[in-house]
């Protein structure tokens, strides 16, 4: 079974702009997260699918287990951030905290 | 093929996520996304990405996400949802890239890149999965990134628990 690398490159890039579309459009700070985290999960499919050529090397898997790491200290910081401005502001909405004063 | 149902599993859920409204369904529906983008790695003989995607994406990134909807959202007067703005522009601007992106990727003709001619798709080779060569590689060849992201991983922990606690009123 072979898989044609466009493909999982095209599955990447829709991927890719699902996660632009949430990081633009939503107001929820945790959704923004989420479509951070769908970003970072396309970046990893590209470089785990080009690793699948570099048999003996195992570069890019080996880059993706590193942004996973990032990821996951990435989510548990934005995460406490958006608790801290949720218990400042009593709203985790991000139109509105941009708009708000001390 | 497996690697089309898992991949449109994948898109069905993460539009799912940017175009429902309920918080708690666009954290299941990532959930899937996930869950589906794990199984390709499989079929691209990742085997140990894969696990760490379970474990560390479904397991514990996920579960902090549904934490953060949970704790940052008023369940009682208000019901939990994520309203959209800038709606027209961040299609319009999603759209453009997809569209770049694609076009990118079918005029770049990868296949015929040189060192994918030249290269084995043999991956596994005679060993019967990749664990052993990249745990032998982390202690080798990456083994100051390896540290370096322990430490990383040492200083969210830490600054997440100081930034997320209750300080005391001075």
């Amino acid at each position: 079974m072979d898989i044609p690398l466009e493909h999982i490159l095209l599955l990447s890039a829709v991927l890719f702009s699902i996660g632009v579309l949430a990081v633009i459009s939503k107001r929820h700070a945790v959704v923004v997260l989420m479509g951070i985290e769908l970003i970072f999960n396309a970046a990893n499919l590209n470089l785990v699918a080009f690793s699948r050529h570099d048999p003996a090397l195992l570069q890019g898997q080996l880059f993706s287990l590193f942004v996973i790491v990032v990821a996951a200290a990435e989510a548990a910081v934005a995460l406490a951030i958006v608790l801290r401005v949720y218990q400042y502001f009593k709203t985790a909405n991000l139109s509105e905290v941009a708009t708000q004063e001390e | 093929m497996l690697f089309y149902l898992f991949a449109i599993l994948a898109i069905l859920s993460a539009a799912y996520m940017v175009l429902t409204r309920n918080l708690l369904y666009a954290g299941f529906s990532l959930l899937i996304t996930l869950l589906s983008i794990a199984g390709i790695y499989v079929l691209l003989f990742a085997d140990f990405i894969a696990v760490t995607q379970l474990m560390v994406y479904v397991g514990g990134v996920l579960v902090l996400i549904l934490f953060g909807i949970m704790l940052s959202s008023r369940v009682h007067d208000k019901s939990v949802l994520s309203e959209s703005v800038n709606k027209v522009w961040g299609t319009l601007v999603a759209g453009l890239i997809l569209v770049g992106l694609s076009y990118t990727i079918l005029k770049a003709n990868i296949s015929a890149l040189p060192w994918l001619q030249t290269s084995e798709m043999d991956v596994l080779g005679d060993q019967k999965s990749t664990v052993q060569s990249i745990g032998i590689k982390l202690m080798t060849d990456v083994v100051v990134p390896f540290e370096l992201a322990s430490l990383l991983l040492l200083i969210a922990l830490m600054g997440a628990a100081y930034i997320a606690t209750d300080k005391p009123k001075v």
